[in-house]
């Protein structure tokens, strides 16, 4: 196992302990209660990178598979009389329903170009806002309660935290094990040429709509998760556009397309929004709104690329500063190579040994 | 009955005038700067806090208003440009800058809620939006201010047309629109007429938030409503086509208009049944081009 | 020798412009075949309609005895027809290294063979050491190498290169010239548009004209480099050269209609 590879696997183990036992450490409700949501928010994260971040095509409404998570949830709760730890075994079912969704909402909407798409996914969106808050079923504008779950606070918020840190690594595990795979391949160069791609064979569409799943899938059950967890859903809660924006931001902000990416950004962004949101001159909701748009706006314009891979550009030139941007090649009577590696016009030639030249 | 059907009609042509106007701004920076500006929503509704504070405090007819704050939201559409849009640059361009645009929304309707708080206020100017001040046609009442808002959506539209087709400006435009480089190539400065063009996007807010803002309660929030359906609007016309967005807005509208006879709260899922409609059998819109494939 | 790859009479209009007005072109198997014209002829836009990237209003193209006019890309992809575009395009946010696993779709291969395969053609075409850079970083001649290797990686019979010899070094030239001889002494066939004259006469061993949406002549370079069509169709045809007197009528233009016959070509 190479250097690099044993040091981030390393670090891996490192920060899954620190993760583990973050709530036994810091034992105080409030403090854990920043845990599980920013655990959700990682898991919410790194889904939306499993296709958007891999794909290109970013999407501004996966709120509607959170939201609609939230509400299969409460509504299968409530219609099948299902009460206390028996709710998170409904969750599978949500995830088929967020893949349900997102099926149809692919095949609608994946024939599109990519900012017709981000356009479209804004739409659906709103679509949904209006059907939570006008259908009887959905109790509109009040939402739905969950059942009881009767944990005391300690607790209660530990196994929240628990749960929704399985699922983040989980998915964390998803996401890498898409990017190292000839399907993660396909995505990307779907990102790069899509047509190009389609040209050489990729099935562009299928591809497409398995990210999507997937994506739909764990968002959705994220949002059971989240909806048990307040006990609550209303259609300005459940979907929120806001909500859309903030994931989007940490994906960009921690590094669009990259699996670690989200996750900071997650964990840099949702304890710090909770924080804000607790102290009063945020409490009018503007401000926060005016703080997102800004920082939005910093990351998109000076750190387009997120911290993950900024960063790791700059320790690269750290490392490689003052060699050569490519090795020469090897066989000197390999000539052509040897002028494709140098970049030069005039083919090299070996120091000539009676000092001509 | 027929006459509910015929007045809902007429107000929904009238109505799709203004919409029309709000739609073609969005379109046409599309067109031409394949920039999708989310801020258009949010953009009308500081039109219409402007006009709402000059009536209010100035108390001069909200038409010549516009005399203000026409030029008042060019010259903010070309600061957001100048300052946000313009270094945004690569293959993934047109999605940045929708982001970036949704964040500048984020921005003024955070800056309005501070300046204005929640509450729904409405442009009312007793002379054109009155309860008396219509016009009696034919038995059907043509509400003043519907009326010279679509002729105002004519006016300035026709106006635009007339910029792109026939002034040396609007050669300048069509050109970017159809090839970039060769623009810059024959010495057009793309930046500045980039900027120029963004702002004209962004000037016709004024006049659409004025009229929206007389014939609506309106906040703050009410720009996500907007967004969704200029976008629905404008995607169903064809991305670009500035005789698409007028004749969706128009045709929308009245959908709408008609519709909500029966069904108040669901009219605006007509909206969306036809975007979805559109997106699945013709998803460059009605006057779209067919997305070529590159090379 | 049998055509294996042929067109016949493709026409193609945007709008008011006939890009194509029957183009009738044949490439026999085996060998490298030219495509030359002036700008606008249509040369691009043949190529477009051989591998289904644009569709043609009229005519056919036939791949062996196989009709495969109306195929798309991926499908002709996989029939064994690859092909290279002008303006490079690469997988720039991939590796090198990945962009060749990308083409390598229908491959029922084992993945360590594919990727012993990806790396001998990177060494075939020269950069083979650079199959883990980010392919956005490589320099224009290395990414029409990289275009090269990954078209070739499916194994396609008959290859299409859209002017491989542009924008290029003249060293990198002779090394693309040297593998396109290469792969054809091993059976390939190659179809090559290009404006280097030298490149296409030094390389095919035969060359169609396209003028104006059509074949105006065909044949072996010797031939096309004195044919007086040739020179009408890039100068113009009011062009008069002194030294050869006023146009006789064995010299008047082709008829752009019909398309020329290819058995001008000796097989």
């Amino acid at each position: 196992m190479s250097r690099g590879a044993a040091i981030r696997g390393g670090l891996l183990v490192v920060l899954l302990a620190l993760a583990i036992v973050f709530p036994l450490v810091f034992t105080n409700p409030a403090v854990t209660n920043y845990g599980v949501f920013a655990m959700i928010f990682v898991t919410a994260a790194s889904a939306w990178n499993i296709f958007s971040g891999n794909s290109g095509y970013i999407s501004l409404g996966n709120a509607v598979f959170y939201g609609s998570g939230a509400y299969a949830l409460g509504l299968m709760a409530k219609g099948w009389d299902v009460q206390g730890a028996q709710v998170f075994d409904l969750l599978p079912l949500v995830g088929v329903i967020g893949a349900g969704i997102a099926l149809i909402f692919g095949l609608i909407a994946l024939h599109v170009r990519r900012h017709t798409f981000i356009v479209v996914t804004i739409a659906v969106f709103f679509i949904f806002q209006l059907m939570a808050a006008n259908f009887s079923f959905t109790e509109g504008t009040s939402g739905l309660n969950s059942p009881f779950l009767t944990w005391q606070p300690v607790p209660y918020n530990q196994n929240f935290y628990f749960i929704a840190l399985g699922f983040a690594v989980a998915t964390i595990a998803v996401a890498a094990l898409v990017r190292r795979s000839r399907f993660g391949l396909q995505l990307r160069a779907i990102r790069d040429d899509e047509d190009r791609a389609r040209g050489l064979g990729v099935k562009t569409m299928r591809v497409k709509m398995s990210a999507l799943v997937i994506t739909g899938s764990i968002t959705a059950m994220i949002g059971g998760v989240w909806f048990y967890y307040i006990n609550q859903v209303q259609p300005q809660t459940g979907f929120d556009p806001l909500w859309d924006l903030q994931i989007v931001l940490m994906a960009f902000l921690g590094g669009y397309g990259s699996v670690s990416g989200p996750v900071l950004g997650a964990l840099i962004i949702e304890p710090g929004t909770l924080w804000l949101n607790t102290q009063p001159q945020f409490s009018g909701g503007y401000l926060s709104e005016i703080l997102l748009g800004v920082i939005f706006l910093l990351v998109v314009l000076v750190l387009p690329r997120g911290i993950i891979p900024t960063g790791g550009e700059w320790i690269k030139r750290l490392r490689t500063h003052g060699r050569p941007a490519v090795a020469a090649a090897v066989a000197p009577e390999k000539v052509g190579a040897a002028v494709l590696a140098a970049g030069r016009t005039t083919p090299l030639q070996p120091p000539a040994k009676d000092g001509g030249q | 009955m027929a006459r509910e059907l015929y007045q809902a009609i007429v107000d929904g042509i009238l109505v799709g005038g203004v919409y029309a106007l709000m739609a073609v701004g969005l379109t046409l920076i599309f067109g031409v700067l394949d920039i999708i500006n989310i801020a258009q929503g949010v953009l009308v509704v500081l039109g219409a806090y402007l006009s709402y504070s000059i009536y209010g405090h100035l108390h001069i007819d909200m038409f010549v208003g516009l005399a203000i704050t026409i030029p008042a939201m060019f010259v903010i559409g070309v600061v957001i440009h100048w300052a946000f849009i313009r270094r945004l640059r690569g293959t993934e361009r047109t999605s940045m800058t929708l982001l970036v645009t949704y964040a500048v929304a984020l921005i003024i309707e955070g800056i309005l809620y501070k300046i204005y708080g929640a509450d729904q206020v409405q442009l009312n100017e007793p002379a054109i939006n009155g309860t008396d001040a219509s016009i009696h046609v034919l038995g059907f009442y043509l509400g003043y201010i519907y009326v010279y808002g679509f002729i105002l959506a004519i006016v300035l539209v026709a106006a635009i047309y007339v910029l792109l087709y026939r002034t040396r400006f609007g050669r300048s435009v069509r050109a970017i629109m159809q090839d970039e480089t060769a623009a810059r190539l024959v010495g057009i400065e793309v930046n500045r007429v980039a900027a120029v063009t963004f702002g004209i996007g962004v000037a016709v807010t004024a006049a659409g938030g004025m009229a929206f803002g007389a014939t609506n309660a309106f906040n703050a929030n009410s720009g996500y409503d907007l967004i969704s359906r200029l976008l629905a609007i404008i995607i169903l016309g064809g991305l670009g086509s500035v005789g698409g967005a007028l004749a969706a807005s128009i045709f929308m509208i009245t959908l709408e208009s008609v519709v909500s006879i029966w069904q108040p709260t669901w009219a605006i899922a007509v909206f969306y049944a036809a975007l979805i409609l559109v997106l699945l059998l013709r998803p460059e819109g009605l006057f779209g081009k067919k997305a070529v494939r590159a090379q | 020798m049998t055509a294996l790859l042929r067109t016949e009479g493709i026409k193609k209009a945007y709008g008011g412009v006939r890009a194509l007005t029957g183009a009738t072109i044949s490439v026999d198997e085996g060998t490298i075949a030219g495509l030359i014209g002036p700008n606008g002829s249509g040369k691009t836009t043949l190529f477009n309609v051989i591998t289904g990237y644009q569709r043609a209003d009229e005519g056919q193209v036939l791949f062996g005895d196989r009709v495969i006019t109306s195929l798309a890309p991926d499908k002709v992809f996989a029939a064994g027809i690859g092909r290279t575009f002008q303006l490079t395009r690469i997988f720039p946010r991939l590796t090198v290294l990945e962009n060749m696993l990308v083409a390598a779709q229908h491959s029922r291969r084992q993945r360590h063979t594919v990727r012993r395969r990806a790396m001998e053609l990177l060494e075939f075409v020269g950069i083979g050491g650079h199959a883990d850079l980010v392919a956005g970083s490589l320099s224009y001649g290395q990414r029409k190498l990289l275009e090269l290797a990954y078209v070739l990686i499916a194994d396609p019979q008959v290859i299409l290169l859209d002017e491989p010899a542009g924008g290029v070094n003249p060293t990198l030239i002779n090394h693309i010239a040297d593998r396109i001889r290469e792969l054809n002494s091993q059976g390939k066939t190659f179809l090559i548009v290009e404006h280097n004259m030298e490149f296409v006469m030094g390389l095919c061993s035969s060359v169609s004209v396209l003028e104006s949406g059509s074949c105006v002549v065909s044949g072996p370079p010797e031939m096309i480099r004195t044919d007086k069509r040739v020179l009408d169709a890039y100068l113009g045809a009011d062009f008069e050269d002194d030294e050869t007197g006023p146009p006789g009528p064995a010299d008047s233009p082709a008829d752009p209609a019909a398309g020329e016959d290819p058995s001008d070509v000796v097989s």
